[in-house]
């Protein structure tokens, strides 16, 4: 009975018009409309994704068989030949090492940050909304906006340097971007900038999720703070903290953007990674038949990573999309 | 706690300065700049900003961002609601494949694409065009949308439909008059996740665009700085305005952006 009044209170007074048709009908037609109606519903988003998400890899493994720099028809049939120059390339390896850098770093230091600073807003203090937005506000920026904003910044001579010197740090001041031995650094650090707000705010939902009570009754049992936080909430936010790791490996596999305005992969691929080098062979230098094969590559090491992930880290955890999405 | 609002002070100073600093550059001009990288604005010159704001490049930019996110925004809530709604609300064999195969686009993230849509793209003539890189932008939001709406629409009770169709409403009719209404929320968080896909994306844009007057904010920003280099305070302004709309659409949905993330993490 609180049923039909729920009914009537969403449907409206609009759709009750006269006795019910549908259920009436003889079995059929009830079967080719539903046949029509799958059709309709599913038939453009599926068209959509094959043709944008799903053709262009098969393109890629197409053209990747083939020496093609984008004129005339692919005749240049040349086997594996691109695959082999691609992972027995000296700046291929290279890139996927920065790559690793990052995604390694990012596990480092990026995630304990996270976690401090997440449990550090999730006490209750005065200008806690404020705070949150605050440091959620760049990953909102662009990474174009990002990427030019920290290059102004950290010019020679620039804000940083002369903060640093006002500071009495200026030994500490660096060309930050153009040496080899530091500009990977450099940008992870812009990088870290950029997305420790997601982090956090992902980590601040996870923690909503345990009951306080966890914590309280540690705290009788006589355990203090510290322990509570390692025995209860860290534990209790393991779904988070992976989802998080597997989200920042993705991400620093197929980081592009911020590298590409800020030091074009340079100097003398310090800060290349593969994706910078997908574009700077594959697009710039038209060797599109090679591009191909590197895009092969990054997609067969993306999805190695994710499937791998999913096997051994997210099995257990049925928090998040991402978990069902692998399985 | 002084040690935890030292701390949040700190974290603060590092995650705004930075943007505060480009903000108020745009006020000097480049030799103030240039004598004191650390100075405030003496005196507050308007004309950076009032280039910026006056010139066709800012503004084609901003159409063209707005341009591609919206087409790219609607096709992915349209596009996904429909399948959400098939994949949740009829028995059909086949259906958790389907899933699972819209699912498996989280696995291509766009930026490791870029190549092979360029030469797709190529193909079928759409290179430096709008609908270039709104249509993939589009199918690469498609995965992440069905992936929230499709459990959202799940927990809608079923008796609800029941009731519709004792009614007489078909089930298209129930899907737009009743279920969509109901999805107001994750629609809203969908349609945010995607439109802020689309307004930051710049790889796509890079690889699709030849002529300058297509070029969405990210890439303009982005050649307006290499282009400039020696008017540094005009670089200060063109980027400084260039975070303006994304800060707008933030503040506009902040709540529920936050919001729907949590949502989404959870499932």
């Amino acid at each position: 009975m609180a049923r039909t009044e729920r009914t009537g209170v969403v449907a409206g007074p609009e759709t009750i018009s006269g006795p019910a048709t549908t259920a009436g009908r003889p079995p059929r037609r009830r079967g080719l409309r539903k046949r029509i109606e799958l059709t309709v519903l599913l038939g453009p988003p599926l068209l959509l994704f094959v043709l944008f998400v799903f053709v262009p890899i098969v393109f890629a493994v197409w053209y990747s068989l083939y020496n093609w720099s984008g004129y005339g028809p692919l005749t240049d049939f040349v086997g594996l030949q691109n695959y082999q120059g691609v992972l027995s390339g000296a700046v291929f390896r290279e890139s996927l090492l920065h790559n690793v850098i990052i995604a390694a770093l990012s596990v480092v230091i990026q995630l304990p940050i996270s976690i401090a600073l997440a449990l550090l807003l999730n006490r209750s203090m005065r200008g806690r909304t404020i705070l949150r937005l605050a440091v959620f506000t760049p990953y909102v920026l662009s990474e174009a906006t990002t990427a030019v904003m920290w290059l102004l910044l950290l010019e020679p001579g620039g804000f940083v340097d002369a903060l640093l010197k006002a500071v009495g740090l200026g030994g500490l001041t660096h060309q930050w971007l153009a040496s080899t031995s530091l500009v990977l650094y450099t940008l992870f650090v812009v990088v870290t900038w950029k997305y420790i707000g997601f982090g956090i705010v992902l980590l601040l939902a996870g923690l909503q999720g345990i009951p306080a009570e966890l914590r309280e009754a540690a705290a009788i049992d006589g355990a203090t703070p510290w322990q509570a936080t390692r025995q209860v909430t860290l534990p209790l936010l393991g779904p988070t903290i992976r989802i998080w790791i597997f989200l920042s490996v993705i991400g620093s596999l197929q980081l592009f953007d911020i590298v590409w305005i800020m030091t074009q992969g340079g100097p003398a691929n310090a800060s290349s990674t593969m994706v910078t080098y997908l574009i700077f062979n594959g697009v710039q230098r038209t060797e599109f038949g090679y591009g191909a094969a590197v895009s092969v590559v990054l997609f067969i090491i993306s999805f190695a990573f994710a499937l791998a992930y999913q096997r051994f880290a997210l099995r257990r955890d049925t928090a998040g999309a991402a978990t069902r999405a692998v399985g | 706690m002084p040690a935890a609002y030292l701390v949040i002070l700190l974290v603060l100073a590092i995650t705004l300065v930075p943007m505060l600093y480009l903000i108020v550059g745009g006020f000097r001009t480049t030799a103030q700049l240039n004598s004191s990288p650390t100075g405030l604005p003496h005196p507050w010159v308007w004309s950076n900003y009032g280039s910026v704001l006056t010139s066709s490049t800012f503004w084609d930019a901003v159409g063209n961002s707005a341009v591609i996110a919206v087409v790219a925004t609607g096709l992915a809530v349209a596009f996904g609601s429909m399948a959400a709604f098939a994949l949740s609300r009829y028995a059909f064999p086949g259906r958790e494949a389907l899933y699972l195969l819209f699912v498996a686009g989280l696995l291509f993230p766009a930026n490791l694409a870029a190549l092979p849509l360029f030469l797709l793209l190529q193909r079928i003539g759409l290179l430096d065009n709008l609908l270039g890189v709104a249509l993939p932008e589009a199918a690469f939001s498609l995965p992440v949308t069905i992936v929230i709406l499709r459990p959202f629409m799940r927990a809608i009770p079923g008796e609800l439909q029941d009731a519709a169709v004792v009614d007489g409403a078909t089930r298209i009719r129930f899907f737009l008059r009743i279920l969509l209404p109901l999805s107001r929320p994750a629609l809203i968080t969908v349609g945010i996740l995607a439109f802020i896909t689309s307004w930051n994306a710049y790889l796509l844009p890079l690889v699709v665009f030849n002529t300058p007057a297509h070029f969405p904010l990210p890439l303009a920003v982005a050649t307006f700085q290499s282009t400039y280099t020696q008017d540094t305070a005009r670089v200060f302004a063109f980027t400084a305005l260039s975070m303006v709309p994304a800060l707008a659409i933030f503040v506009f949905a902040q709540r529920k952006l936050v919001g729907g993330l949590v949502g989404a993490v959870k499932g």
